[in-house]
């Protein structure tokens, strides 16, 4: 595979870091000028970002060097299919939840914007470190900035639930972050170097079941990050945070970057070869299948609806990893292209319920009898996001299912369809009774008079978001091309281009 | 013999400049400050040469008065010492820059006086860290400690009591290294380091000589604050004014520790430490034991000045663990740890002296908000309190990460699990205080006007500014380590390790 | 050595403490200039006017000498400021004895 030198990726990972400085020197009293400062940010990242794609998708891998950390690892990174599709994902969405959060922020009047504002982008920018990083420990530096920089946007509304939340967020990802901190240490012991390797660097470094240990602490670290269970509790407790906040988390950079990097040790660090002779595969798919069905039957029992969709992130994200377990080629391609489908979906449904809250603060699904005839576009965005995520043709989710279900009959492991089939009916059984409720039944107290739909900061980015769900699940490589670099990462990974 | 003139500047600028200062002061008190500053630059300077020359030339000899060693005193200067020196001389610079405002508001008519004891801490640490004889070491040493005595019992209340007993317990550990010192003398008849290191091996079975190791070895843990001998430090450290304990804090620990490197890698060769007498091992399960106590102990404390003091403890028991590990990870973790470590306590210690006497405040509990009025002491704070956590890309992570890998090497998965753990602990008790700090409900405000009636405001420039560039240097020192270690601490590290 | 150690620890009155502290000193003081000593050597100081080759072996050793008298220096500084910590403890807590002393603290 070619090597392309670049400086590229690090412009991308530090614009929005320098945004943050500009955004904290700015301040509260120039308002408009540090909004301006995040959207350019976000812009000109998207931007950069996506001038990387032509040369990736020609099959090269571009690369930046920074220095030496220690012997044997740099601080480097290196943009390959996987990393810049999580990346491209990572920046779009960022874009919208930017113009949604201006909505939804001054929407509500809501304190500390500024710290809001310098958070997020710090988020950003350890995001898309983590995204480019060529080797551990460099994913591990960025993974820890991400970490750090939202938790003060978990605990952002200061009350004293906001503040258990954030606290048992940091509780879980800095216990994570030691068993990872472990994990990375021991590789390098074993083998002197942490470099991400398609199909893997592991083999043959130790003995079964010293590996076999190695991965169990990857997963249960890595993991944490990715709301796998039993490690997921952090996500519901953090939907006490604002809207864009939890749409961050979910979508765009937060759990996102755990399953991006549970999927680098599968494939990176250990490789499909490895996993399927220890046998660690199908072990990891059959945590994943539990984690996907619990987390669909909890689910419906929520009422809140932020904790409804948390626990449907939490189901997708173990979909993906379940993709990524079955070590087969449209097994892998799916779980890889569900990160971009869930990551559209999924954001616009925390659109629509900050929206929801911002109009009327109502936070629970009870409450939401004939809300949609009074925001039918509002709605309608929810309708079509819901039924991507079950995967009803021809949204987005369908290609993935698709693609997960033809990879487990490739394994020859037919259980797994059978999971993904009764992981459908449970969406819409989650999903449906909100879509029925909001439009078709009548209130029960009558709504405030005057519920209208949000501002056009918040409803434009959820409505076009839905819209990209259908228009890729029509056309999965309309604009930027996610698909094929799915699909390129797949080939690389399994070593067969 | 090394024709430079810096070595021995770096040592006699100070000593010189302590004498002037009080016949300075007799004249025109003013002087006295930028006199002190004049003379901590020159030290400061000559140190970094120094370190240039000896980085190109290899280690460096400078006899004193031109007498040969091993009859003369002679200065050696190898990558270690020289790179200690730049440390204690550039930290010690900050601090007297940072000095000024505490000294003119808490007790102006004295400045003199602080200004000459203080250059004579500096010059006594100095001293220590660049001498290569080892009685000469004692006398820097007593130095060192007497001038920390005085100045340590300036401070308020239970100052002098504890004082006093950092003086019983510091003359103690002096008196054991000085018998040390006689055992070897008697053996072998020499006091020059290199002599000794030359002549001992053949001694090695002598009960004599294992008399002498075991007084060193504590004499320095008392002066190095190592569990169990640290019980004078909380006390002095806490009572001390805000200018003392700044500047003893990050040096008199890590010039103890480099006191231990010297001993049981230079005058005894590491083979003895390792293997003939299991003095790595025990310090290794000594040190482990300190860092559980230091980080528990801390979580105790209501006083913030107290709790620092007690994750200084926890920070020594790191160096220690580092040099009980006796690997060539394990050292180079110590060694950029001492690095690392002044950095962060001299920041810590800067900024909650200024808030301390800022407030007049000492209890965690009372600082809610208190970053509306001191917004960059408080950032400076997080910073430091993150890379004392371990969170990359601070330096803090960097010295743990080589730490883990010496352990890991050692295959001492105890020692893993403590240094993890360590890190957790030290998580809980600074997000406590940033909670506390950042995120109480924006009404509450305990603190209102300072003690003198004026309102709170930042610190003064000639505070803030040291601690801005410590700062700095946390977050840059931190990628810059590999640099750092391949240019200097590679060659630091004994050979035989 | 271990006398002044005990003192040091076990006495309560601070003035007996320092006490303590300067056995403990001297204890090892002593201990160097005993080292020096040699069995039939004589002081070592060349008289005045003599002019003839000096044989170092009859002569004890004078570098331990030498050195303690440095740690004398230290061990007298040492002790100066001991003083000057009681005194200002004095001031303060109108006590010198150490339990007393916590006892306020508190």
């Amino acid at each position: 595979m070619e090597v392309v030198p670049s400086i590229r990726p690090l412009l991308a990972i530090l614009i929005s870091g320098i945004a943050a400085i500009l955004i904290l020197l700015t301040g509260e009293d120039r308002k408009n000028l540090r909004e301006f400062w995040t959207l350019l940010a976000a812009i000109l990242k998207f931007f950069v970002v996506i001038s990387m794609i032509p040369t990736v998708l020609s099959g090269k891998v571009m690369e930046y060097t920074l220095l030496t950390l220690s012997p044997g690892i740099a601080l480097q990174w290196r943009v390959d299919a996987l990393g810049l599709l999580f990346a491209t994902l990572a920046s779009a969405l960022w874009i919208a939840t930017s113009f949604y959060s201006i909505g939804y922020m001054r929407g509500l009047q809501e304190h500390k914007q500024t710290r809001f504002y310098f958070c997020f982008a710090l988020a950003l920018h350890g995001a898309l470190g983590v995204a480019f990083a060529s080797n551990l420990l460099t994913v591990f530096i960025f993974y820890e900035i991400l970490t750090i920089s939202t938790f003060p946007l978990v605990a952002h509304k200061e009350t004293p639930e906001a503040i258990a939340g954030g606290r048992k967020y940091l509780a879980y990802l800095l216990t994570s972050a030691t068993l990872i901190l472990f994990s990375i240490g021991f590789t390098y012991y074993l083998t002197g170097t942490l470099d991400f390797k398609a199909g893997g660097f592991l083999e043959n470094s130790a003995s079964n079941s010293l590996l076999c240990v190695l991965f169990i602490t990857f997963i249960l670290g890595f993991g944490t990050k990715a709301a796998l269970m039993p490690m997921h509790e952090w996500l519901p407790t953090a939907m006490g945070a604002p809207t864009p906040v939890s749409a961050l988390l979910h979508a765009v950079a937060v759990v996102k970057a755990g399953v991006f990097c549970v999927l680098r040790v599968i494939f990176y660090v250990f490789g499909p070869k490895l996993l399927f002779d220890l046998n660690l595969g199908l072990l990891l798919a059959y945590f994943a299948s539990f984690t996907i069905l619990a987390s669909g039957m909890l689910a419906l029992v929520q009422d809140n609806l932020k904790k409804r969709l948390a626990f449907s992130t939490i189901n997708n994200l173990a979909i993906i990893i379940l993709g990524a377990a079955l070590l087969s080629p449209s097994a892998i391609t799916g779980g890889i292209f569900l990160i971009v489908g869930h990551g559209f979906m999924k954001i616009a449904l925390f659109f629509v319920a900050g929206a929801i809250y911002v109009q009327t603060h109502k936070e629970n699904v009870s409450e939401l009898d004939g809300i949609g005839r009074a925001m039918p576009v509002t709605m309608g965005t929810f309708a079509i996001g819901a039924m991507g995520i079950a995967g009803i043709p021809p949204l987005v989710g369908f290609i993935s299912k698709w693609y997960l279900g033809l990879g487990s009959l490739e394994a020859h492991e037919i259980i797994f369809l059978f999971v993904l089939i009764l992981n459908a009916l449970l969406d819409i059984a989650y999903f449906f009774p909100i879509i029925y409720r909001s439009f078709f039944k009548v209130a029960q107290e009558p709504l405030r008079a005057g519920i209208q739909e949000a501002s056009m900061f918040m409803v434009v980015p959820a409505a076009l978001c839905a819209v990209l769900s259908f228009w890729l699940g029509i056309t999965p490589n309309a604009f930027v091309r996610f698909f094929e670099m799915a699909l390129i990462a797949t080939k690389q990974i399994l070593k067969l281009g | 013999m090394t024709t430079s003139s810096y070595p021995i500047l770096i040592i006699i600028v100070p000593l010189m400049t302590s004498f002037l200062i009080p016949l300075v002061g007799w004249w025109r008190k003013s002087f006295c400050y930028p006199l002190m500053i004049a003379a901590l630059s020159i030290s400061t300077f000559s140190s970094f040469a120094t370190l240039n020359e000896v980085i190109e030339q290899g280690t460096l000899h400078y006899y004193l008065g031109n007498w040969d060693p091993p009859w003369g005193i002679e200065y050696v200067f190898d990558h270690l010492n020289a790179f200690v020196a730049v440390i204690v001389s550039v930290i010690s610079l900050l601090i007297g820059i940072s000095s000024k405002s505490m000294v003119e508001r808490e007790f102006s008519q004295k400045a003199t006086y602080f200004y000459c004891l203080f250059l004579l801490q500096v010059t006594g640490l100095l001293g220590i860290v660049v001498t290569g004889d080892a009685f000469n070491l004692y006398v820097f040493l007593e130095i060192a400690s007497l001038a920390g005595y005085a100045l340590i019992a300036i401070g308020e209340d239970g100052a002098p009591f504890a004082s006093f007993n950092y003086m019983l317990y510091g003359t103690v550990g002096a008196c054991f290294y000085l018998l040390g010192v006689g055992y070897l003398y008697i053996l072998t008849g020499s006091l020059n380091m290199a002599d000794l290191a030359r002549l001992l091996p053949g001694l090695y079975h002598s009960k004599v000589v294992l008399m002498a190791f075991a007084f060193f070895i504590v004499g320095v843990a008392i002066k190095m604050a190592l569990f169990p001998v640290h019980v004078w430090l909380p006390d002095a450290y806490t009572y001390a004014p805000s200018a003392v304990s700044s500047l003893v804090a990050p040096l008199t620990t890590k010039v103890g520790a480099y006191v231990a490197i010297r001993i049981m890698y230079t005058i005894f060769a590491p083979s003895f430490t390792k293997d003939l007498v299991p003095a790595a091992t025990i310090l290794s399960w000594v040190s482990a034991s300190a860092i559980l106590f230091g980080c528990i102990l801390a979580l105790a404390q209501t006083d913030l000045k107290r709790m620092l003091a007690y994750v200084l403890v926890a920070e020594v028991g790191y160096i220690a663990l580092g040099i009980g590990l006796a690997n060539k990870n394990g050292l180079t973790g110590a060694i950029l740890h001492i690095q690392n470590d002044a950095l962060m306590m001299a920041s810590l210690f800067l900024a909650v002296g200024v808030l301390a006497s800022k407030t007049g405040l000492r209890s965690i509990y009372q600082f809610k908000n208190i970053h509306k009025k001191m917004p960059i002491t408080m950032a400076i704070f997080v910073v430091a309190a993150l890379s004392v956590i371990g969170i990359p890309p601070t330096c803090g992570f960097f010295s743990k990460w080589y730490l883990l890998l010496g352990a890991i090497d050692e295959h001492q998965w105890l020692f893993v699990a403590v240094l993890l753990a360590s890190s957790l602990f030290n998580a809980i008790l600074f997000f406590r205080v940033i909670e506390i700090v950042y995120f109480s409900p924006s009404e509450e405000c305990e603190h209102g006007a300072g003690p003198e009636g004026k309102s709170l405001d930042e610190a003064p420039l000639s505070v803030l500014i040291p601690m801005i560039l410590l700062a700095l240097g946390i977050l840059l020192l931190g990628v810059l380590s590999g640099k750092i270690i391949s240019t200097i601490i590679q060659f630091a590290i004994p050979k035989g390790l | 050595m271990m006398i002044g150690f005990y003192a040091m620890i076990g006495k309560k009155n601070l003035v007996k403490k320092v006490v303590g502290m300067n056995i403990f000193q001297t204890s090892i003081i002593l201990y160097f200039i005993s080292i020096g000593s040699k069995k039939g050597g004589t002081i070592p100081t060349v008289e005045h006017g003599h002019g003839a080759a000096i044989q170092a072996i009859q002569y004890i050793n004078p570098l331990p000498h030498v050195l303690m008298l440095t740690a004398i220096v230290v061990m007298v500084s040492t002790f100066g400021v001991a003083m000057a910590l009681i005194i200002m403890i004095y001031r303060k807590y109108r006590t010198i004895e150490e339990d007393e002393i916590l006892k306020l603290r508190r």
